[in-house]
């Protein structure tokens, strides 16, 4: 019973990580980039949508069925919204710092990620807000089992858009256009492929989904404050870096296998180690389980090996 | 030699040593007297970012390889000294002493760090040295026996340096900047070593180096080795200067800043690497008048500043050995 309700709960937080960990593998995939400003779209869609929806919601008690596609509306614009902050981020930043030293772009993605922080900060306020729950806390009874609604919402969502994703990259032109240039660079602009719309894509793409994890993770904690990005966008890199960077199927694997790992390191350790080593040691285990996965499997669990497209090439100076 | 020399007059001995001492007396004399106690207290901190840069830069510069999680060797040598030299366990130990304890045991880390993690490529590398700082700061936070926790550790001795006792930021001033000519110098030396050229050989292009027959798993190792080492001691300098430590001052924050000095100034390039440290540490303060909207105008100088650089501001031709040719020296 509370074995079923702990993988509920790591399933849509490893969903969450998933959710993000998606934008840093396809651009890591394309640009060989660690967009370290990443999870700042995932604190600008918890912020974003906070304002609409409070907009949308007002004082009232009660919400109208007009009310509750607003909020939906909100969320949705509010994901796109971000998905041009990323687009933007990348025709202003990244693409001046394309083909120069690898360190250049790294470090503009950090001078970024300040920059969106403390505009954040400063605009609002430091503070920790109070996020609605947007999905309610009710819980479905589902074969005599209590779910949080929440959950059902956050797991049905993003594995909806990961599929969608994944049947997007896989039929659609731009689809094939990104899955060339991952594949290498030089052939794919020699064969004539036009390579910024499809890397703004990925941006877009890859924003719009981190700031629907900004949602998604507010939504389920109740809470968002602006500094909230950095740490769940290190978990997410991990996720990313554990599935293998670059590979999509890789980050959504990383990102609900971080998740249990999280959540059951968390209840077994005390129980393990008679209480010598407790709860606070979860991150501790996350990151140990990936440096030994990596010492096995230098490119992530499903990524490809050292060796092969551009990556191993390229110079990083 | 028909060129015309780039500082006319500059070969002569007399103007060349004359130079050198008026930067001497103005670095040594001029600065500690005229300086504020603030201003002395800003420096401090600005030499130990040289120092920490210095570190960095034979991983991140030399070896090219990314390491995300350097503050962890910070951490080792200034809990080191926090643990062995303060009331904490009333243990009283000579500093000299903790400063070779401290280099030693961070130096070691680095090696036990290192070993797994060589087959790595850049970018994962970068991830697990990230997770390995954060490893260390966590333990750190928790191990209440051991470090106190978040609370941290106070009332630590005052530096003696057989029998100098440091105690005014006048003092630590002084020594810290002859620390830092004296790892200054040697890890030039460093550079134009054999080593250095292995190192430089290896980010350029590894399978070849690899192929002619070095090992370049011991060249990584050595890398990752002496650079954690130059770190611990910068950890104890740190905790000996501020006589008080805690985990805050080693987040992950402060990895990505030193990673910063590394590459604005210039990668591998030391002077490049103390430009890189008057940004992170000067820029701020000088921005101090802003308030609350300094962080944000240094992040937006950040990205202006690698976007119309992207070679960092001193490319790396121009590093000292450039300046003691062009100067004569050599």
């Amino acid at each position: 019973m509370e074995l079923i309700q702990q993988t509920v709960n790591a399933l849509s937080i490893g969903a969450i990580y998933a959710l993000i960990a998606l934008g840093y593998t396809m651009v890591y995939g394309v640009l060989k980039l660690l967009n370290f400003a990443h999870g700042e779209m995932f604190m600008l869609g918890a912020f974003f949508s906070y304002w609409l929806i409070a907009q949308v919601v007002g004082s009232s008690e009660t919400l109208s069925f007009l009310q509750f596609v607003g909020i939906g509306l909100s969320i949705l614009f509010s994901c796109l919204l971000v998905g041009l902050v990323a687009m933007l981020l990348e025709r202003i930043v990244y693409r001046p710092l394309r083909g120069k030293p690898r360190l250049s772009p790294l470090l503009g993605a950090l001078g970024m990620s300040i920059v969106l922080q403390n505009v954040v900060q400063i605009s609002v306020g430091p503070g920790i807000f109070a996020y609605p729950t947007l999905f309610g806390s009710t819980r479905i009874e589902i074969g005599g089992i209590g779910i949080n609604r929440t959950a059902i919402v956050i797991i049905g969502l993003s594995v909806a858009l990961m599929a969608a994703l994944q049947v997007f990259l896989q039929r659609s032109r731009t689809g094939v256009r990104i899955r060339a240039l991952a594949e290498d660079h030089e052939i794919a602009r020699l064969i004539g492929i036009e390579i910024n719309k499809p890397i703004a894509a990925i941006f877009f793409i890859g924003g719009a989904l981190g700031a629907l994890g900004g949602v998604l993770y507010a939504a389920n904690y109740g809470v968002m404050q602006f500094s909230m990005g950095t740490i769940v966008g290190l978990k997410a890199f991990t996720a990313a870096v554990l599935g293998g960077i670059g590979s999509v199927p890789g980050a959504v694997l990383g990102g609900f296998l971080l998740g249990l790992l999280e959540t059951f390191a968390a209840g077994l350790l005390p129980k393990l180690t008679g209480g010598l080593i407790g709860t606070e040691y979860r991150d501790v285990v996350a990151f140990a389980v990936l440096i030994v996965v990596l010492i096995f499997r230098p490119s992530g669990l499903l990524g490809r090996p050292e060796g092969t497209g551009e990556a191993s090439d390229k110079k990083d100076f | 030699m028909n060129q015309p020399h780039p500082f006319p007059g500059f070969s002569h001995a007399i103007v060349r040593w004359g130079v050198l001492a008026a930067l001497v007396g103005v670095i040594f004399f001029a600065v500690p007297l005229m300086a504020k106690v603030y201003e002395l207290r800003v420096l401090n901190n600005l030499l130990l970012y040289m120092l920490l840069g210095a570190g960095l830069t034979i991983v991140v510069g030399y070896a090219g390889l990314l390491d995300l999680g350097f503050v962890a060797f910070y951490a080792i040598g200034a809990y080191s000294y926090a643990i062995l030299a303060s009331a904490q366990f009333d243990f009283h130990l000579p500093f000299l002493l903790v400063l070779a304890i401290g280099t030693i045991l961070a130096a070691f880390t680095g090696l036990l760090l290192g070993y797994p993690v060589m087959r790595l490529r850049g970018d994962y590398l970068a991830i697990v040295t990230l997770g390995f700082g954060e490893i260390i700061r966590i333990i750190i936070n928790n191990w209440n026996g051991l470090t106190n926790g978040p609370k941290g550790i106070a009332r630590i001795d005052r530096p003696d340096l057989l029998g100098w006792q440091i105690t005014t930021p006048r003092d630590l001033y002084l020594f810290l900047l002859v620390v830092v000519i004296l790892v200054y110098t040697l890890v030039f030396r460093l550079e134009r070593s054999l080593l250095g050229k292995a190192w430089r050989a290896m980010r350029e292009d590894q399978v070849a180096l690899r192929a002619s027959g070095v090992d370049t798993t011991r060249l990584k190792l050595l890398a990752f080795a002496l650079s954690a080492s130059i770190g611990g001691a910068a950890g104890v300098f740190f905790a000996a200067s501020q006589r008080f430590v805690s985990p805050e001052s080693f987040v992950l924050h402060e990895s990505i800043l030193i990673v910063v000095i590394v590459v604005i100034g210039g990668v591998a390039n030391l002077i490049g690497t103390v430009i890189g440290a008057f940004v992170v540490v000067i820029v701020p303060e000088l921005l101090r008048g802003y308030q609350d909207y300094r962080m944000l105008l240094f992040g937006l100088l950040l990205v202006l500043g690698i976007i119309l650089r992207p070679e960092g501001l001193v490319p790396q031709r121009y590093g000292i050995g450039w300046i003691l040719k062009k100067t004569g020296w050599r």
